[in-house]
């Protein structure tokens, strides 16, 4: 179903490819360590990711997937390292002090985040729900904002539903709205934390080739997800995290064929059964 | 002439004091829900200098007779050489008291609002403000909409007590008409079937704005 194709990698022109050299860095984290009472989350990760890499992060439940992922737009913050997005430092400016609120609001707005749990603002319909951030964030004309978002809803799919509001849509159908409000931001990376284990398994499909299609017109994105045969398809690269360590760092033939740690032979085995 | 002829000769009388307190009424619960929303904001900084007093201030509010608030504007704040007629004492006791009212009625709302979409707001680049007005209070306002409803109606009878401090409203009317002419039982059911037909018309309006949030999936009315 998600075989990789090459030639699909090789960028049109859209939105998302705005390389101008092929090894652009879209996501540098450096050092990167966190604590929740104590308890260390994530301890020295560093990761790149390229500018049209796709990079999925696997590893057992509490293992610091989520957190890395929300450290990248600073819904956590982590308690040392730097993250740059597209060269530009979150969190922190230039003297070192935390960022004023607006400012990295800005840095934010530069990645795109799909939660498991859909999240939609339920008094928006569909429509409203992708150009909301566009219109009062970007600060884009009614008009600009809703034929993007119909450009996009039409990608995901989602053309017919534009005026519905999102308590009647199913779980699949939510997911791929709350995409196409994240790509409305133009981001620079789209983030997807699990963004298919809230799903009925007949569901699933529907949002993962999505996904795939992103893949395939250049998209940078960060994927945290349970759902191998996917991750094995679509990545670029995929990170192993266990108990906030990075173990394993590999393209996805290495990682699936011959992993270099006995902890990840395990999990892939685990995982067969 | 009967008693009811004397009332419906004097009908003047009841219409400008219907008026008078639809003007009180419709003035104050703006204030107040205006003063309810501002206060939430307020509350949804996390810096407790700010939040606790506003909590306090709230509660008292809340645990405080309306009559003796609306007392204390007219009375006793000319001790502290602020003089409001009575017009404006009453609509700021109104304005105030129920504005804390509705600042409750939001914050117990806000309590259990999902913190995903609070975080999804954020990861779109939304600050603050933008985010309280456009994406948070838009819902909670739909959510709270059968309590908001209710408290209308409290405001509305509280609207009664200003005679007491000389506000030539709806039952000050009737409370001199029954004492000019010592037919206090009629007068004052007309008064009871102004206050009636106001709260009838609110709750068909507030039912009607249920189908608004019903399509959203807020209530099921
Ligand atoms: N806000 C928080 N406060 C305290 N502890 C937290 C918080 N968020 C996460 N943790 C803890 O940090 C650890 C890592 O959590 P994280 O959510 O990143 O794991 P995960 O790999 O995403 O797991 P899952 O696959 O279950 O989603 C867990 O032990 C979790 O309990
Ligand atoms: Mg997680």
């Amino acid at each position: 179903m998600f075989e990789k194709n090459a030639s699909e990698k090789a960028m049109p022109e859209t939105a998302a490819s705005r390389t101008t050299a092929p090894e652009q860095i879209a996501v540098s984290i450096r050092h990167l360590s966190k604590s929740f009472d104590g308890v260390e989350v994530l301890r020295d990760v560093d990761l790149e990711v390229r500018e049209g890499d796709v990079v999925t992060i696997l590893g057992s439940s509490g293992s610091g997937k989520s957190t890395l992922l929300r450290c990248i737009n600073w819904l956590e913050q982590p308690d040392r390292g730097s993250i740059h997005i597209g060269g530009q430092r979150i969190g922190v400016n230039d003297a070192g002090r935390p960022m004023p609120v607006r400012e990295l609001a800005r840095v934010r707005a530069r990645t795109g985040m799909v939660f498991q749990s859909f999240n939609l603002w339920p008094h928006l319909n569909v429509l409203h729900n992708v150009t909301e951030a566009p219109i009062h964030v970007l600060g884009k004309s009614k008009a600009e904002a809703e034929a993007h978002a119909r450009e996009l809803l039409e990608k995901v799919g989602m053309s017919p539903k534009a005026d519905a509001y999102p308590n009647t849509l199913s779980g699949g159908q939510k997911q791929r709205v709350a995409i196409a409000r994240a790509l409305a931001m133009q981001p620079q990376v789209m983030l997807f934390d699990e963004p298919t284990s809230a799903l009925d398994p007949e569901l699933v499909g529907e949002v993962l080739s999505v996904i795939k299609d992103l893949s395939a017109e250049g998209y940078t994105m960060v994927i945290v997800t349970h759902e191998m045969a996917f991750a094995r398809a679509v990545s670029d690269q995929v990170v192993f995290l266990e108990k906030g360590l990075i173990i394993e760092k590999a393209d996805p033939e290495t990682f699936f064929t011959n992993p270099s740690t006995e902890r990840v032979r395990k999990f892939l085995e685990r995982d067969e059964s | 002439m009967s008693n009811w002829e004397i009332l419906w000769s004097a009908r003047d009388q009841f219409w400008s004091g219907f008026l008078s307190t639809m003007e009180i009424f419709g003035l104050s619960v703006s204030a107040a829900f205006v003063i309810g929303c501002g206060m939430l904001y307020l509350l949804e900084g996390s810096r407790p200098r700010l939040t606790v007093p506003l909590r306090v201030f709230i509660d008292g509010m809340r645990m405080l007779p309306f009559l003796i608030l609306a007392y204390l504007l007219y009375y006793g704040l000319p001790a502290f050489d602020v003089r409001l007629d009575a017009w404006w004492s009453g609509v700021g006791a109104l304005a105030v008291y129920h504005g804390c009212y509705f600042a409750e009625i939001f914050r117990g709302a806000r309590l259990t609002f999902p913190p995903g979409q609070v975080e999804a707001a954020k990861a779109h680049g939304f600050t603050k403000g933008k985010m309280f007005f456009r994406l948070i209070l838009p819902q909670i306002v739909m959510q709270t909409r059968p309590l908001l409803g209710n408290q209308l109606i409290y405001a509305l009878k509280d609207t009664a007590f200003l005679v007491i401090i000389t506000v030539r409203e709806l039952t000050a009317a009737a409370n001199s008409l029954s004492g000019t002419y010592f037919i206090p039982t009629e007068a004052f059911i007309v008064v009871i079937g102004f206050y009636w037909a106001v709260s009838v018309v609110m709750e068909i309006i507030i039912k009607q704005c249920g189908r608004f949030s019903a399509k959203r999936g807020f209530d099921h009315v």
